[in-house]
């Protein structure tokens, strides 16, 4: 494990220990490669209260490479998020920066939620979910609206 | 800027008039230096099928594309590194980018991801109270570097995340800023600073294959391990009209529109079209022109593996009789016997059954033909492996010399160039339509084909030692006699689609 990676986790671990942002906390980090984070739908949105909670899985590489993101147990119904849990969302794929954190991550993911206007699945859910491999970061993903 | 003003004009002129990236006066210079002779002597003696075109070796992509940043740089005033930038932001299309750089330098710029009133290049400091936001480490003491556009990382990130790039992800042109959004490019020499020599190395040949890749009238060479790229100014259109075989530096010989191997004188289209049906149709079609008859209704092949002549076919559900293909309800209680091979309706049934039948033989005519020469052409060069090494044997025993026992080889050469042409002529045949035009053809083809034989035949021939000077001599004419039909064929059909002489059908 280099020492970039430690370092640099360890230092957005507490950043969010200690002032996470709002609708964001931290679940589970026994493992610093795998993390649990629960993020909150805010007020007056289509989500608001609800819970759902966040994987972020680093790779050694990290932060070069970007973390692999995925909602696990209850996922959103969004026409971003898939059904397995797998996320649409350009700066987890082809416009990562590794200057972006788990927390512009969340904070990306939240404003996704608050700006959905209609609770549906993406168009093709049902083929891609059939199609997909486990990681997302394996699917080559197109970007087309940036509406929502 | 009168100066400007006018190289502007001229360079749009040129581009509207050709299309072409790099025909201007610097450009054109440059090739003339390189070999003016050859280019002289290859205008006069090119035949009509013949495409002008030109072999660069990579260190001559790269000095010529040095030439043009530099030229760049000069015209608008900036870094050699912008400049690189902006070019192949512009994929090398330098009126177009002079053109709009004097018109919207911001927007230019800003979508290139460009920022040339920088002063300085970017170099490695030592900045105050530095926070890398990567790593987030920090100090004094730590080496960092930022673009034009500011934002600082520091040396070892940067590298990092520069080498993964590269080497990983295979990018070069378009390696931005480490920051979020930030769309600035990295340039070269930034580049070089930070990676090792390996990477390095990686990046600028990635360059040269992006430059080649972006460029229309240049075309790696197919062939395995060959590093030269062929230019031919040939426009996608033009591909209608003439087939452009092209010669690289390491001996293969490949059409610079499609790709694949020469394929003269069937044109891209047509031979892209021919290799589809023949992946999908040769043996079977040739099967099931044997075994099988059509559902007189829907056209679907039907193998009749026993049972009765009432059929009910699979697919339409249409009924009919096998033997004389006409509607089984016209055949009353006479089952299971069929006198009705006249009747109006089995006629017609049988007659457009026929007709589609002929079709499958018409494209089983060219197909085995243009088969058969691919297949010779192999043979050719086999007998040709075995022959080589009885000569050799024979010069060792003989007072031939060398050079005497050369002339098998330039003829099999010949032969196998032949029957490559004859070959795709079948194909070219298949999709003409018929009428006087096309008797011309064929009759060139037939010529040639006559010849090829014989001079094949001429190849088989049994060598004796005393008699070798006699064969050598029929071998040299006829092969000379062939090599002169070949471009009879191909002048004439090179002509043909310039003048739109050839009709094409889609059988």
């Amino acid at each position: 494990m280099s020492k970039i990676f430690t370092k640099r986790l360890m230092k957005e671990l507490l950043d969010l220990k200690h002032n996470p942002p709002a609708g964001v906390v931290l679940e589970d980090v026994n493992d610093l490669k795998c993390w649990k984070i629960n993020i909150i739908g805010a007020k007056d949105t289509l989500y608001d209260g609800e819970i759902f909670t966040l994987q972020f899985t680093f790779s050694n590489n990290y932060p070069i490479d970007s973390p692999e993101v995925v909602f696990i147990n209850h996922i959103p119904v969004h026409p971003h998020f898939y059904s397995n849990g797998h996320i649409c969302l350009s700066i987890l794929y082809d416009h990562w920066s590794p200057a972006l954190t788990v927390s512009s991550v969340c904070l990306s993911i939240i404003s996704m939620l608050s700006s959905c206007t209609k609770k549906v699945h993406p168009i093709d859910n049902d083929r891609y979910v059939m199609m997909a491999k486990a990681n997302p970061k394996l699917t080559t993903w197109e970007f087309s609206d940036d509406t929502v | 800027m009168s100066d400007i003003d006018f190289d502007e004009g001229d360079d749009d002129f040129l581009y509207d008039e050709s299309g072409e990236d790099y025909l201007d006066e610097s450009g054109e210079d440059y090739l003339d230096e390189l070999d003016f002779t050859e280019i002289i002597q290859e205008k006069q003696e090119r035949k009509k099928y013949e495409v002008e075109y030109k072999v660069y070796s990579i260190e001559e992509i790269e000095d010529f594309q040095n030439k043009e940043i530099e030229h760049v740089a000069n015209i608008i005033g900036c870094f050699k590194e912008h400049a690189a930038t902006l070019l192949r932001h512009f994929k090398w299309n330098k009126e177009r980018l002079i053109e709009l750089y004097m018109d919207r330098t911001e927007e230019v710029t800003k979508e290139a991801g460009v920022i040339v009133d920088a002063q300085k290049l970017p170099k490695l400091i030592k900045v105050e109270d530095f926070c890398c936001d990567i790593c987030c480490d920090s100090g004094d003491d730590i080496e960092s570097l930022a673009l034009s556009c500011g934002h600082r990382f520091c040396k070892d990130c940067y590298s990092q995340y520069l080498t993964q790039k590269i080497k990983v992800e295979g990018e070069c042109r378009n390696i931005q800023c480490p920051s979020d959004a930030c769309n600035i490019i990295v340039d070269e020499n930034t580049i070089k600073m930070l990676v090792s020599e390996d990477t390095y190395h990686r990046y600028t040949s990635l360059l040269i294959r992006t430059y080649v890749d972006d460029n229309i009238f240049l075309h790696w060479c197919p062939a395995p391990n060959c590093e030269y790229a062929v230019e031919c100014k040939i426009h996608d259109s033009d591909l209608q009209r003439l087939v452009p075989t092209v010669k690289c530096k390491c001996g293969h010989q490949f059409c610079f529109g499609c790709g694949l191997p020469d394929h003269q004188p069937c044109i891209c289209s047509l031979v892209a079209k021919w290799l589809n049906k023949c992946r999908d149709d040769s043996e079977t079609a040739n099967w099931i022109s044997v075994n099988t008859k059509e559902c007189p209704k829907c056209k679907a092949s039907i193998e009749k593996n026993g049972g009765c002549n009432h059929m009910t076919c699979k697919k339409c559900k249409n009924e009919f009789c096998w033997v004389c293909m006409g509607p089984w309800s016209e055949h009353g209680n006479q089952w299971y016997t069929c006198n009705r091979f006249e009747e109006k309706t089995s006629v017609d049934a049988r007659d457009s059954q026929s007709r589609s039948r002929a079709k499958l033989e018409r494209y089983l005519h060219y197909y085995n033909r243009y088969a058969n020469h691919e297949q010779s052409a192999k043979l050719d060069t086999e007998l040709y492996e075995k022959t080589e090494r009885k000569m050799e044997r024979m010069q060792k025993s003989s007072e031939l010399s060398w050079i005497e026992v050369q002339f098998l080889k330039e003829a099999v050469e010949t032969v196998v160039q032949c029957r490559n042409t004859l070959k795709w002529t079948y194909s070219f045949a298949f999709y003409l339509q018929k009428d006087n035009q096309t008797t011309l053809f064929e009759d060139n083809q037939r010529d040639l084909e006559m010849a090829v034989e014989q001079l094949s035949e001429l190849l088989e021939e049994e060598i004796k030692p005393n008699r070798i000077a006699e064969l050598k001599q029929r071998v040299v004419d006829k092969s000379i006699y062939v090599k002169h039909r070949r471009e009879i064929l191909l002048e004439d059909t090179a002509q043909g689609l310039k003048e739109s002489r050839w009709v094409f059908i889609d059988p």
